[in-house]
């Protein structure tokens, strides 16, 4: 009986968390403190390792092709929060509306481009976004009945605005079912209240429905942003495993992984990794206190 | 005020649009499968010629599959794939639920601290352990090899979140307690007991882990080097290098790359969804 005890209360446990703990303590926390370590070194390749100090961040500073990084990849998480979380905010209101037909059919269509994953979405993407003979611009050549024969050049000069349309594809579907099972929890019977209390659909919708889905609204807020953030696949295949024309393309995660894997400088790649983690934590914080301040009011 | 059907209308006119948008890459997806590198050119879905509703349907070919079957790896890069993404998906899904067991229905010195630093690790963005990890995996000598792509995302924190809040839902202590009385070993417990409880967790995970896999492209491109391990995303990516301008190949390969996703989810599409926005919207 004694025996059984402590192998309750010592072994057990361990037969459980040790695998999880040993291999999480290898492959995430110990990198994560190698990476601090990273930071302040140049390497070349994986095996050569030389102390540089702050050296990293230094010219990290001054790196225009880092700040155009940056640049590209806040243009797209603010492409992705402005114009895909109003899209799926609204195929969720339709498909909310009582009565709908087919609800599961819709919602099935507008999530499975998200089901494609990144680098097939990338490929997919390339033909359509082909200057002659591509989709998009022979598309918009039969919608005026022939009258216009755009060549746009989506992935020369509209780099940045061609790839949110892809992400817009991919994700504006995904982030409905997430607004969408907001809505179905919002209260119905504070609906009615509100109805019988003379508010319009408007009204209600403002007063009722929008703090109700405001939790959801702002967890997908916030994964939009980080996943934005950390957009890698859809620029470097649609770009040819390039920045593109001017680097228009170059995406901060892109930026790390050239720097990293194809100059082999792993200490200036965590360096970059550095700048973007406290970055986003940054960005969790100043959500979590909006929220916070939302709260109190 | 608008008039009901009026406003039936334009939602379902809205619904469809939308809907047709959304499926125009498919249909241009598939057309193109079956076309000729030729016809991919000439024409936008499918070609036209004197057959039914004026498509020549004679035109559309299986030639481009015949190619990537023959003279391509992309079968081996299907096994690739499937082999990578199902011990994936396994693992991590076993790794995870053991650990949200014991984080939640055992007692240890260390318990709160182990949480604490997990539900932390949530935070780290993941291509901040690019480098660090590619260096670890050099000198444990796993580069180029399949355990050095499925052993660092065995353990992923998000998942050991997700079955930690399955475990305090789904599990009473109550029950653990009298299964221990009744004199049930843990092992037991946890098989017979607490698995059945979280099974829906289980079913999101396994695809969500399966899913994250197959379409993982960064991970395979910086630690396989070999073009025989590679897996779709990345041998797809490959071949387009090469043969980027025949678009009928390419459309062919990236069609035989989703489907067996799109099959999976239609499958398990009810655990998928719930398994999605349980954590976002109850939690």
């Amino acid at each position: 009986m004694k025996r059984n005890r402590i192998y309750h209360s010592r072994v057990a446990p361990w037969i459980f968390v040790g695998p999880f703990v040993v291999s999480f303590g290898l492959f995430t926390l110990w990198p994560l403190l190698q990476s601090l370590v990273l930071a302040f070194q140049q390497t070349f390749g994986p095996a050569t390792t030389r102390w540089v100090g702050l050296r990293n961040f230094e010219y990290l500073i001054g790196d225009p092709l880092f700040w155009q990084a940056l640049g590209n990849t806040a243009q797209f998480t603010l492409g992705s929060l402005f114009i895909q979380l109003p899209v799926a905010l609204g195929l969720a209101l339709l498909l909310n509306r009582p009565g709908i037909r087919g609800r599961g059919l819709y919602r099935l269509t507008f999530f499975a481009p998200s089901l494609v994953g990144l680098p097939f979405v990338a490929i997919l993407f390339g033909p359509i976004f082909e200057k002659r003979t591509g989709l998009l611009n022979a598309g918009l050549h039969w919608l005026t009945g022939g009258a216009w024969n755009p060549e746009f050049a989506w992935m020369q000069n509209y780099v940045m605005s061609s790839l949110i349309l892809a992400a817009l594809w991919m994700y504006a579907g995904f982030n409905m079912v997430y607004f969408l099972a907001a809505l179905q929890n919002v209260s119905k019977e504070l609906l009615e209240a509100a109805t019988i209390d003379g508010c319009n659909a408007w009204q209600r919708f403002r007063h009722v429905v929008i703090p109700e889905i405001r939790p959801v609204g702002g967890f997908v807020v916030l994964l939009s942003v980080i996943g934005s953030f950390q957009m890698f696949e859809l620029s470097y295949i649609l770009l040819n495993n390039s920045g593109g024309p001017d680097n228009r393309g170059l995406t901060v995660v892109m930026y790390l992984y050239q720097t990293g894997f194809l100059t082999g400088d792993l200490g200036y790649a965590s360096a970059i990794g550095w700048v973007l983690a406290l970055l986003l934590m940054g960005i969790a914080l100043l959500q979590r206190h909006l929220n916070r301040k939302y709260e109190d009011n | 005020m608008i008039p009901t059907h009026t406003l039936r209308a334009v939602i379902y006119g809205l619904l469809i649009f939308f809907s047709v948008l959304t499926l125009i890459p498919f249909a241009y997806l598939v057309a193109g499968a079956l076309k000729t590198k030729y016809d991919f050119a000439a024409t936008l879905f499918l070609p036209s010629g004197d057959g039914f509703l004026g498509i020549g349907w004679d035109r559309l070919t299986l030639r481009n599959f015949g190619a990537l079957l023959f003279d391509f790896p992309v079968p081996r890069a299907m096994l690739n794939s499937f082999f990578y993404s199902a011990v994936h998906a396994v693992g991590a899904t076993l790794l995870c639920a053991m650990g949200g067991y014991g984080l939640t229905k055992l007692h240890f010195p260390g318990r709160s601290l182990i949480t604490g630093v997990v539900l932390l690790s949530l935070i780290i963005p993941g291509p901040l352990l690019l480098a660090p990890s590619f260096q670890l995996l050099y000198q444990l000598g796993l580069l180029d090899r399949y355990a050095g792509l499925i052993l660092p995302g065995l353990t992923p924190a998000f998942g050991v979140f997700l079955f930690r809040q399955a475990m305090l839902r789904g599990v009473p202590d109550e029950l653990v307690e009298a299964a221990r009385i009744d004199g049930a070993g843990e092992i037991r417990i946890f098989l017979e007991l607490a698995l059945p409880l979280v099974r829906p967790m289980i079913g999101a995970f396994l695809l969500i882990s399966f899913l994250g896999a197959w379409n993982n492209f960064i991970g395979p491109q910086i630690i396989l080097q070999s073009p025989e391990l590679q897996p779709l995303s990345v041998a797809l990516n490959n071949l387009r290098g090469v043969y980027g301008t025949d678009y009928g190949l390419i459309m062919a390969g990236t069609l035989v790359s989703i489907a067996p996703v799109m099959c999976l989810f239609l499958l398990l599409q009810r655990e998928f969804i719930s398994g999605l926005t349980a954590g976002a919207v109850k939690g």
